[in-house]
């Protein structure tokens, strides 16, 4: 089921006009801020399909912008976000794709400082309602709905373990898991969705254990 | 976590095995699914119910988009309903003005509650609160109005689409006007069959229908497709209370609006390319509002 909860159906309250093409749109550059943990300098956002063809109609271009500046759907500074992004120093570009995705609302967001980049895909797949389908990468699914943890680490054995083991010293549920790789023995992704919200002391226990290469976590 | 129905039959079967309003199924589910208390799930929903009663206030006061696509209609229908000689009657007329008050409200980048989308917005406030002034309810019948028409929503979003770009306007104001008339029903003290059939009737008569947004914005024909759905809506309820019922049964229906979606061409899901969006106006409307700028990268 991709609907869990009636407020999927009613709500979210948002800034118009559309769900999909403007709450959905900026929840998604809001997802790509979060695990990218801090403002961005740059971003080029790439646009397919609906989200191509009428992304200026719906504000989507506005729209993505207020979530990378880390703004809900209903934050009225949604509508003047490019002159807010311009005041925190963070340039930007669209370009709308006519490359074949699988879903009408795509877009692709590759954002970064002076320090590192990151490349994330999420579709927007109605009523306000998200998925990430891809991060550096690496295929996931990652609805945003829940708090969650990515850790990237070597693809060897006892990694899953050590982290679930951790997890459970600290009494954290985990909802939902994932564990994908994009080539066998080298380097894996694991998104874990947990039921409440992550401490940093949870954080920089996860950092320590072993062929652990990053850990991220996207707050409720 | 197992859902408590997956589609109309259960959902249906389960309200009248426990004797319970379909509102009272949908926030047990709620409940159950996100492991809220019940306290705090009716909070929200009377928190989006205010959002709702807010953005139709401002709408009838007069609003205006950007594009000056749309805008002002809502004040037009209440000072004619006000003269007491509507043809359609004063209660069909006062629950398309405030439809179309939310989605003239929510073409302006204004604050609304999407139902279940932005695009579709009008169609649950705007029957809600024309049916108020006719049924006088309490404020919690209110609340329970927006689970009911959650209820139907859910299990069309779960088994069909909600989404214009994936299934047409059918999938948005269909939905929309599907669960508004199961709402009715639920308020007016019909049965949980009955809320069932009034769904069915009502989306069997928005089958078919495309997206072909003008310009690709949320205003034409957006804002009068809510008035519409409104109206259907309101219509189908009194067919079902009149003890009509559907020959295809209620999941059915949604199910060929999810067969319909997938056979439409993409030129008519949300892509501004087909339809109302291809007429020589409205390519002319599209032109005049975007010019030939580049719109699209900043600094």
């Amino acid at each position: 089921m991709k609907f869990k909860s009636v407020f999927d159906i009613i709500g979210p309250v948002m800034i118009g006009p559309s769900s999909s093409h403007t709450a959905g749109a900026a929840r998604i550059g809001r997802v790509a801020r979060d695990l990218f943990g801090r403002q961005p300098q740059w971003a080029k956002v790439h646009l397919y399909g609906s989200f191509a063809e009428t992304y200026k109609g719906h504000s989507t271009d506005v729209a993505i912008i207020g979530g990378l500046l880390d703004y809900d759907t209903f934050d009225e500074r949604i509508k003047t976000s490019f002159e807010e992004a311009q005041k925190a120093g963070m340039s930007y570009e669209f370009i709308p794709e006519t490359g074949h995705v699988d879903h009408p609302n795509t877009a692709r967001i590759v954002i970064g400082d002076q320090e590192s980049e990151m490349s994330m895909m999420g579709i927007s797949i109605g009523g306000g309602k998200i998925e990430i389908t891809e991060l550096n990468g690496f295929p996931l699914r990652l609805s945003g709905n829940h708090p969650a943890i990515l850790v990237v680490h070597e693809d060897r054995s006892g990694c899953i373990a050590n982290v679930a083991n951790a997890l459970y010293k600290y009494d954290i549920n985990i909802g939902h898991m994932e564990v994908s790789r994009k080539e066998k023995g080298h380097m894996a992704l694991m998104v874990i969705e947990v039921d409440q919200n992550v401490d940093r002391e949870v954080m920089d226990e996860l950092k320590k254990l072993p062929n652990i290469t990053q850990v991220t976590r996207i707050a409720d | 976590m197992e859902a408590l129905f997956r589609n109309v039959r259960e959902l249906v079967e389960r309200a009248e095995k426990e004797q319970k309003l379909i509102s009272e199924i949908m926030i047990e589910q709620e409940m159950l699914m996100t492991d809220r208390s019940r306290e705090d799930i009716m909070i929200q929903m009377d928190r989006n119910l205010t959002v709702m009663e807010e953005a139709v206030e401002k709408g009838l006061k007069g609003v205006h988009s950007v594009s000056g696509l749309t805008g002002g209609d809502a004040v037009l229908l209440q000072a004619y309903r006000e003269k007491g000689n509507t043809l359609s009657g004063d209660l069909l007329l006062d629950a398309v003005s405030k439809a179309v008050a939310t989605n003239e409200v929510n073409a302006a980048m204004g604050t609304i509650c999407a139902t279940p989308t932005a695009g579709s917005a009008g169609v649950v406030p705007g029957t809600l609160f024309a049916v108020k002034n006719k049924l006088d309810p309490t404020r919690e019948q209110m609340i329970r109005y927006l689970f009911t028409a959650g209820a139907f929503g859910f299990v069309v979003a779960n088994n069909a689409s909600i989404s214009g770009a994936a299934g047409g306007c059918q999938a948005e104001v269909g939905s929309a006007a599907g669960m508004a008339s199961a709402a009715i029903i639920e308020m007016a003290g019909g049965t949980p069959q009955q809320s069932s059939e009034a769904f069915a009737i009502t989306m069997k008569n928005m089958l078919g229908l495309v997206c072909d947004p003008v310009a690709g914005l949320v205003e034409v024909p957006c804002v009068k497709r809510n008035a519409m759905g409104a109206a259907n809506a309101v219509v189908a309820a009194d067919m079902a209370l009149a003890g009509v019922t559907s020959r295809i049964p209620c999941d059915e229906v949604i199910g060929a609006m999810f067969e319909i979606g997938q056979s439409m061409p993409s030129a008519l899901r949300e892509t501004a390319k087909g339809g109302l969006a291809a007429t020589p106006t409205g390519k002319w409307l599209e032109s005049k509002i975007f010019g030939g700028a580049v719109v699209g990268s900043g600094q």
